[in-house]
């Protein structure tokens, strides 16, 4: 994914994000982190292309998505996994049909689907909420729904805004493993995070700061910094 | 999508509203089109059994007169080419037509009565013919019965006309509804569209779940509709035929009105599903 002199601004207001040049490369974990309001979630509505920018240009896959149709888009969204700060579960489908979502969506047999399902349930630990309607789970339980349906699809590309940000300690350890072993397998990882102590547990992390609409350099905190450039 | 994706659309958030307006949609329809298929059926029958039809009036005061030129004026008729079916009508005949206006002194034989002679006519031309033959018969004129059933043949297809402006009416009424239910339905369910379409779900897919929702909607209520207004149109058409009428016994629906009418209520689901599709496509590609 390449970013190329891009600008944001919603309406006619000020950019709320400009010049952003960097690229991210693939099978890397990202964390982008800011004060709230900096321009995070703006960021990376457009890296899940739910917002086309105001100006430059955006590459993914080796496409240029800004000028894509939107007949094409939903394919390429297939391929991008998006943990949404506010969830966004269908509140009337139950945890295992909204994890069931994207798969469904892609058109996989009934049988595959439920296994699947069945799996990532396992894996954050609500096998026994499978039935249960998203305004009957905790804070918690529906953020690890929304993140079992955005990877459940094995992601090339997994998008999350903040999250961890409703779970208690030993949960948030067990979806940065999730994370990290989801990064094991090739899919790229941008995390949008004000918790620095989760940023610092992951050695092998870069991380983004976005300031005032603009990306910094990075804290120092971790290793290896994002490029500027391609 | 799979079966299972149709519980995406959430059914609690929309009502089932559609179905009764389609049943009454669709029983009206049905009484229009079966009032219009009637209509025309008898306008072509009346066409039929009276287009070639006449009969010659000769009036004269003396009853020897009569009765000696209906003798010549069937003679003179039947040696016209076209012209057949001549029959000088009896003066009991005459006499039981007039009966309901004159009573018993229909019959009376000092009572000047036209003699007529009832014929058949091959063409147009035909009736020139016969026009110019009795030019030289005093009190003889000839009435041609299409032409004393116009207004009422005009008045049929009136209804007719009428009937098939209803229909197109109710089209158009129905395909509205859809219209303004997928539009309500896309409103009700933008929160799920937007996630569906983040998952990557394109836009047919998703106005495929509104196509088949709103197509199960048309689906009940042209099944309840369809059914009530087939058995009205039946027990409207067993009425009429108790009657004895002559002219609501040509208002018949035939083995093909009756297959139009069993046809309409699926007529109307492909309508449904038709208009349902093309309306959440539009609408969603005007979404950003």
């Amino acid at each position: 994914m390449q970013f190329e002199n891009v600008g944001l601004r919603y309406g006619q207001g000020e950019e709320v994000l400009s010049d952003l040049s960097f690229s991210l490369t693939s099978g890397e974990f990202y964390f982008v982190t800011g004060a709230s309001g900096a321009g995070k979630t703006s960021l990376l509505k457009m890296l899940y292309l739910a917002q086309r920018p105001t100006r430059g240009a955006i590459h993914l896959f080796g496409t240029d998505v800004v000028t894509l149709p939107r007949a094409r888009i939903p394919g390429f969204r297939r391929r991008i996994g998006v943990v949404f700060q506010d969830f966004r579960l269908v509140p009337h489908l139950s945890a295992a049909d909204n994890i069931a979502l994207p798969l469904r969506i892609a058109g996989v047999l009934e049988d595959e689907v439920r296994d699947a399902v069945s799996e990532m349930l396992a894996w954050v630990g609500l096998t026994n909420r499978a039935d249960a309607r998203p305004p009957t789970l905790s804070g918690g339980e529906q953020q690890r729904v929304a993140i079992a349906r955005a990877v459940i699809g094995r992601p090339e590309i997994l998008v999350a805004d903040e999250p961890t940000g409703n779970v208690d300690e030993a949960m948030a350890d067990r979806l940065l493993q999730l994370f990290a072993s989801l990064n094991g397998l090739g899919t790229t990882l941008v995390i949008a995070t004000h918790d620095l102590q989760l940023i610092a547990r992951v050695r092998s992390a870069q991380m983004m700061r976005i300031d005032g609409g603009r990306l910094l350099d990075p804290t120092g905190m971790l290793r290896h910094p994002p490029g500027r450039q391609a | 999508m799979s079966k299972a994706s149709t519980r995406v659309l959430d059914t609690a958030r929309t009502g089932r509203g559609m179905v009764w307006v389609i049943a009454v949609m669709l029983f009206l329809t049905v009484l229009a089109t079966a009032a219009g298929i009637g209509t025309a059926r008898a306008t072509q029958a009346v066409g039929v059994q009276l287009g070639g039809r006449a009969t010659v009036q000769i009036a004269a005061a003396d009853p020897a007169t009569r009765e000696a030129a209906a003798g010549e004026v069937a003679s003179l008729l039947a040696g016209i080419p076209g012209v057949g079916g001549v029959r000088v009508v009896p003066r009991a005949e005459i006499a039981k037509l007039l009966g309901p206006w004159l009573g018993g002194d229909a019959d009376d034989v000092d009572l000047p009565i036209p003699v007529l002679v009832d014929l058949t006519l091959s063409d147009a031309g035909t009736a020139g013919r016969v026009r110019g033959a009795l030019a030289g018969v005093p009190g003889a004129r000839l009435d041609l019965h299409s032409q004393a059933l116009a207004p009422v043949r005009a008045f049929l297809g009136t209804m007719s006309m009428l009937a098939t402006l209803l229909v197109a009416m109710m089209l158009g009424a129905t395909a509205f509804v859809v219209v303004l239910a997928a539009r309500a339905g896309l409103e009700a369910h933008r929160g799920t569209i937007e996630v569906m379409h983040m998952l990557g779900a394109t836009d047919v897919q998703v106005a495929r779940l509104f196509q088949r929702r709103l197509s199960l909607d048309a689906a009940m209520g042209s099944a309840v509709g369809g059914v009530i207004g087939l058995v009205t149109v039946a027990l409207l058409g067993a009425q009429a035929g108790m009657l004895g009428s002559e002219l609501l016994g040509t208002v018949t629906l035939g083995t093909g009105g009756w297959a139009a009418l069993v046809v309409l209520p699926f007529a109307f689901v492909a309508l449904a599903a038709a208009v349902a599709r093309r309306t959440v496509v539009r609408s969603l590609g005007q979404m950003r």
